[in-house]
């Protein structure tokens, strides 16, 4: 068993900043289209994350042209090229899935300062 | 080259692959396996090698088999295997075979002996839906008609029911490997291994 942690750990990433869902986060995405690469940013709420090892995922929010548009990535997937922490937000719970049905103005989340 | 190898299952986890998909892997603890017998057409009237896979205490073996392996060397093996092998005059008595014999890519056949669950019902043992649970049902797990009555007359061959299930070999092909590590003689294969973990598997090249 403790083989299988060191194996996962060597999957695992360590330039990744530390958030929390609430957080506005920009996700760099690496995206392979025929030979070339480019990178695509989708940027969002951050409203959950699932702990675990190399297998941590997280999903990010935004509301694109009036449609709620929610992706999950893989927290240590080399698919991401970096992720940037735009805002802190503050909220109750560690997974925000109330917002889904807030739009507007009720949908705003209120700034960390911690 | 030797066709196969043995190993010792570690248990399952994911990796990223080359495309960054997660893909989920077992890890299997590979060799090294030990030659304790080549087998010639000349003298067995087929090719194969016998491998001897984790050591154990001399004492705990018996004599007959300690007879047996001396020709090999001094160690003891817990489990001893047969494996066919293209060209046996490549390898001699005593020498290791390691995981290098795969590549990565490559597709493996993959046997194992599954756990026991003793005398199993047919909805473990066969995947049937079963009855209803609630309303009065008499049928809750029960197989339900078997066949049909004055014609045939009898149960016909091979029908699923209730009986003995597990702890028998099983076979699984077209496994692909994913990643193999020759210093530490681990190989990762994609999707899961029959058997239980720390239970033995044989690997096959195709």
């Amino acid at each position: 068993m403790e083989l299988l942690r060191q194996l996962e750990q060597q999957n695992m990433r360590l330039d990744i900043p530390y958030f929390k869902p609430g957080d506005t986060v920009k996700v760099h995405v690496k995206i392979k289209e025929g030979e070339k690469e480019r990178i695509q940013i989708f940027q969002g709420v951050v409203i959950s994350k699932r702990k675990g090892m190399s297998n941590a995922t997280f999903t990010v929010r935004k509301v694109s042209y009036g449609v709620g548009v929610e992706r999950v990535f893989l927290l240590h997937s080399p698919l991401i090229d970096k992720i940037e922490v735009v805002t802190l937000g503050r909220v109750r719970r560690s997974k925000i899935y109330y917002l889904r049905k807030l739009r507007g103005k009720a949908a705003r989340i209120k700034e960390r300062r911690y | 080259m030797c066709r196969g190898l043995l190993g010792k299952k570690l248990g399952m986890t994911g990796m990223f692959s080359s495309t960054g998909e997660y893909v989920p892997v077992t890890i299997v603890q590979a060799g090294p396996c030990v030659v304790t017998q080549v087998k010639r057409e000349i003298t067995d009237g087929y090719a194969s090698l016998q491998l001897g896979f984790e050591e154990k205490k001399s004492s705990r073996t018996n004599k007959p088999i300690k007879g047996h392996l001396k020709k090999s060397g001094e160690k003891c093996f817990a489990f001893l295997r047969e494996f066919p092998v293209e060209n046996p005059d490549e390898y001699s008595l005593g020498q290791t075979v390691m995981p290098d014999i795969f590549s990565i890519g490559e597709h493996i056949t993959v046997t194992g002996k599954i756990k026991g669950r003793g005398f199993s019902g047919v909805i473990k043992r066969h995947g049937f839906h079963g009855g209803r649970q609630t309303h009065g049902s008499k049928s809750k797990r029960i197989p339900g008609s078997i066949g049909c009555s004055a014609w045939p007359a009898k149960v016909i061959r091979g029908k699923k029911m209730p009986g003995q299930y597990g702890n028998t070999k099983k076979t699984v092909q077209n496994l692909e490997i994913i990643d193999i590590r020759p210093e530490e003689n681990l190989i990762m294969v994609k999707g899961a291994l029959p058997g239980p973990i720390s239970g033995l598997v044989a690997l096959y090249k195709k």
